[in-house]
This record gives structure tokens, sequence and C-alpha cells, in this order.
């Protein structure tokens, strides 16, 4: 008895505390975060603005992005991932709408989506050799239609320059697509086909007039999640492309990996900052997108 | 009769390109009669190609301890904002999902000088991306494991429980895990699908892995690296089809 009265005091002086302790909790994750994540991030960003002997605030990194290859990496990298958004996006749609046309709950579109979820991450040296073993020097649709005749290498091999990679892309920008774009299409009631015929409209007005302008916001958020999703990509382009270094990832594996020229570390870390702000920016859009879709997908 | 047309023709253009690349897999790595059984044959594939056993026992590696790692660190730590620290729910979202918007090969940039330290304490083994890895998997898995915890109520069964003498760890381990069993699976799932698919980090840290090893092989002997690819790929079609089927049957009780 005398010990729980004793106790009591202290219980009740110790309550702010309990917020202490209860935070005790959250430190592994919260520690585990800092190291792992936090200080890379603050690394990058810090380093790209951090002189050669890692030593004094420079603008020298950030100003050497504006040297013409990097500029020119830049350009291609983005080249790509808006060409194949693009394709992505448009193919991507049309597979969607493939889908929303037959059974809701039917097998075939079960199936489509679920292979396009696992397509979707499909990425990465696998798809590269993938790739390489249908349409490389020696492979199966090259041999074959070389048989027939056909030489799609005539003008150059361009599978590892930026055609090929664009079509490279374009295998997980489609599935990514037909993920991001088929809750729209499901927003969009037949019953407002229904009553735009019943009212006289034809199906081009339907299109232009009511689905169109209801989709354009969800379609364009899709095409800027996937265009971000090709900047961000990085083994594919790794294993396919061995020489030279078109597009910035490829320059930033320069930058690292590089041992004759030092001091390129930290230019390493302009680059990727650089590639922060794309992605950012490109992110805020498609937030500001997505909410606009939400608002009538309800 | 138009929209039917316009439905097949579109569904087989798209089935004819996504299934081309992986026939051509197929073809490419049985034109040598001898890649596959060797595949299957494990002391002679680890005679014969050491850097891809080495490569193979990495990523395997690496996959369940990620898994592990993600375990620990997410479900206690979800589950401890949920219950006692409401506030710091959004902070913590904001932490996991961050890497979504920071490239992997962004990430591997400002890693290299952690794990430098990592290396003086830890050693160079390939096993330390586990971290890394931890990492690139907070945003997909955080999702699973968030979706799974909203399902149930858990202030009420860590009540139920902290009320009838259970303990914290108790309460985490034998009370909220068994509830979200089918969240904590998919997490696990889509964590073994990405480590095993994952080559920036492992690459560019100068440590191995499967898909390092197989871009290696892809030099020398490009029929056993195709073949080894297609196995590959066909492990995590596998893995991540039972997951979303099993996902989108559930639909309605998870989501």
């Amino acid at each position: 008895m005398a010990e729980i009265a004793a106790d009591a005091p202290q219980r009740v002086a110790s309550r702010p505390r309990l917020r202490g302790t209860a935070l005790l909790g959250t430190v592994p994750f919260f520690a585990f975060v800092t190291i792992f994540l936090v200080i890379p991030t603050l690394t990058v960003v810090i380093g790209a603005f951090t002189g050669d002997g890692g030593r004094g605030f420079t603008l020298a990194n950030v100003r050497a992005l504006t040297d013409d290859y990097i500029i020119d990496a830049f350009g291609r990298s983005i080249a790509l991932s808006a060409s194949s958004a693009l394709i992505g996006a448009v193919l991507g749609a049309l597979l969607a709408y493939a889908l929303v046309t037959g059974r809701p709950d039917g097998l075939l579109r079960r199936l489509v989506t679920a292979a396009a979820g696992v397509l979707a991450q499909f990425g990465g040296v696998t798809l590269a050799f993938a790739f390489l073993a249908t349409i490389g020097l020696s492979g199966f649709v090259t041999l074959w239609l070389q048989e027939h005749g056909l030489d799609p290498y005539a003008n150059g091999v361009w599978l590892f320059e930026l055609p090929g990679l664009t079509l490279v892309y374009t295998y997980f920008q489609i599935p990514l697509m037909v993920i991001v774009f088929l809750p729209a299409l499901d927003g969009i009631r037949p019953q407002w086909r229904e009553a735009h015929v019943s009212l006289g409209g034809n199906t081009w007005q339907y299109w232009t007039r009511v689905a169109g302008p209801l989709l354009a916001p969800a379609f364009l958020g899709s095409t800027l999640l996937l265009f971000a999703n090709a900047f961000s990509a990085y083994a594919t382009a790794a294993a396919l492309v061995s020489q030279g270094s078109p597009i910035v990832p490829l320059q930033i594996r320069g930058a690292l990996t590089s041992e004759v020229v030092l001091g390129q570390a930290n230019l390493g870390k302009a680059m990727a900052l650089g590639m922060v702000v794309v992605v950012a920016v490109v992110m805020a859009l498609y937030s500001l997108l997505q909410k606009r879709t939400a608002k009538w997908l309800g | 009769m138009a929209r039917v047309i316009f439905r097949w023709t579109v569904l087989s253009v798209m089935g004819v390109f996504f299934l081309l690349p992986l026939v051509a897999m197929v073809e490419f790595s049985t034109r040598d009669a001898k890649t596959w059984p060797l595949l299957l044959d494990w002391p002679r594939l680890s005679a014969e190609y050491p850097a891809l056993a080495e490569g193979i026992v990495a990523s395997l590696l690496q996959a369940a301890l990620t898994s592990l790692l993600m375990l620990v660190l997410l479900v206690p730590t979800a589950v401890w904002v949920r219950l006692r620290l409401p506030r710091l729910r959004r902070l913590v979202e904001f932490l996991c999902l961050l890497p979504l918007t920071i490239p992997a090969i962004v990430l591997v940039v400002g890693l290299a000088p952690v794990y430098a330290w990592v290396n003086y304490f830890l050693g160079g083994s390939s096993l330390t991306l586990v971290f890394a890895y931890t990492v690139l998997v907070l945003p997909y898995a955080y999702r699973a494991i968030d979706a799974g915890l909203s399902a149930i109520d858990v202030k009420t069964l860590a009540e139920a429980a902290r009320g009838l003498g259970a303990g914290w760890f108790t309460v985490i381990v034998r009370v909220v895990l068994p509830n979200i069993r089918s969240a904590v699976l998919s997490a696990a799932f889509l964590t073994v699908a990405l480590v095993l698919g994952e080559f920036t980090i492992a690459s560019l840290l100068h440590r191995t892995n499967l898909q390092v090893s197989i871009e290696y092989l892809g030099k020398s002997s490009a029929g056993v690296s195709v073949a080894v690819s297609l196995a590959a790929l066909l492990l995590a079609f596998v893995l991540l089809l039972v997951l979303s089927l099993a996902g989108n049957s559930k639909k309605g009780k998870t989501s």
C-alpha cells in the first residue's frame, strides 16, 4: 500500500515524460531512415554545392551542368523519357480501353491487369537481355527478318542508341499506363454516353466534348508518371549501352567510376541533384492532376 | 461490332509485342542444348560459373534479410505510431514514400560515402546492401502494411491485449501480426521481387548479386545469361502473379 502511495505522485509527475518514452519506440526506424535515406539525400544536395577538396561553398558544379555534354545528356534523357512516356501512354490507354469494353470482372481483364502489374516492375538487366535475344545482332527476330531478306540494322545498329532504348522502355511503360489509367476509365459512366446519345450527340462529339475533357487530367497525369519512371530508370540502359553515356544516369555512372578525372564526384552530385529537381517537378505536377482527377472520380 | 474488332486487334497486337521477347529468350537459351540442364545442376553450375553461383546465393540471402529488416523496422513503428504518436504518422509516411521520388542512381551517389563507413564497421560483404535495399522497398512495403493496419481495429485489439496483461512485444507479435498476415505477406513478396531484380546499387557500389552476375556473364556466355535471366524472370513472375491474383480476389476486404 505504502509503495503504491509513494508511486502515485511520481506517476503524475512523469506524465509529460510519457511522450518521451513513447518516442523511444520509433528510434530504430528514425535512426535507420536518417542514416540510409536522409543523410544520402543531404549528401547529394550539399555535395552539389561543395568544392573539389570537400571544402567550401561553390556554384562551380552546378554551373558545370551547363557544359555542352551534360546539357546534351539531359536533353537526350528528357527526349527518351518523353517519347517512351507518350508512346506508352497512348498504347497503354488503348489497351486499357480495350479492357473496359469487356466484362469488368471477366477472366481476361483480371489476367491482363495481373500481367500488367508484373510487367510494369520488369526492367533492368533481364529486360535488356530479353531484347538482345529478340532483336540483338543474333536475336530471334533479327535472324528471322534477315532470312526473309530484311535487315533491321541496314542503316546501323540502333538498338544501343536512343531509338532502341525507347523501344525497350515501352515494354515497361505500357503496362504501367494500364495500371494507372484504368481507374480513370472505370470512372466514366456508361450512363453519360447514353445521355449524350439521347440528346442527339454522335461518337465524335462524345469523345471531344464529354469523355475527352474528363479523361484529359488523368491521361496527362499518367503520362507524367511514366515520364518520371523512364527518367529514373538506370539498369536497363546500363546493361544495353556499354559504350558512351548518352543519358544522365549513365553520365553519373561515368562520374562515379571515373578514376582518370579526379574531382568528378561532386559533378556527379550536381547531376544527381539535377535529376531530383526534374523528377520532383514532374511528380508535383502529377499530384496536382491527380487531385483534379479525384474530384470527379469520387 | 466495330468495338469487338478494335478490342481484339489491340489485344492481339499487344499480346505479340509482350510475348515476343519471352519467346525469343526461350529460343535463344535453347540454341545450345546444354544450357538448361546446366542450370539445374547446381554443383556443376557453381564449378563452371562461380561468379553466377555467388550472385544467386547473395541475392537469395539479400532478399530474405531485406524482408526481415523491413518487417522489423516497419511493423512495430507503424503500429506504435498509430497507437501512441498519431501526430508522427504524416512524417513516417512522408519518409517512407520519399524513395519514390529519388531515383536509385541518385541514391547511390549519396549512399557511397555512407557505405564507406559501413565497410569500415561491417566489412565489404554484399549482404550489407540489405540496408540500401530496405530503403528502396520502403514505399511499397509501407503501403502494403499501412493498408493492412487500416483494415483492422488496431487500437481496440491492442487495448484488449494490454488489458489482459500483454506486453508491447506480445501485442505486436501475437496479436497484430497474425491479423495483418496477408499485408505482411504481400510486403514480403514485393520485397523479394524487387531485391531479386535490383542492379543499380549493387553494381555501382561494386557488390555482387544476381543481376550483377548476369550482366557480367552476358559478356562471356550469352546463352547462359539469357537462360538465367529467363529463370529469374519466371520466378519474379510467379511471385508477383500469385500476389496480384490473391490481392484482386480479396480487394473488397482489404482496401
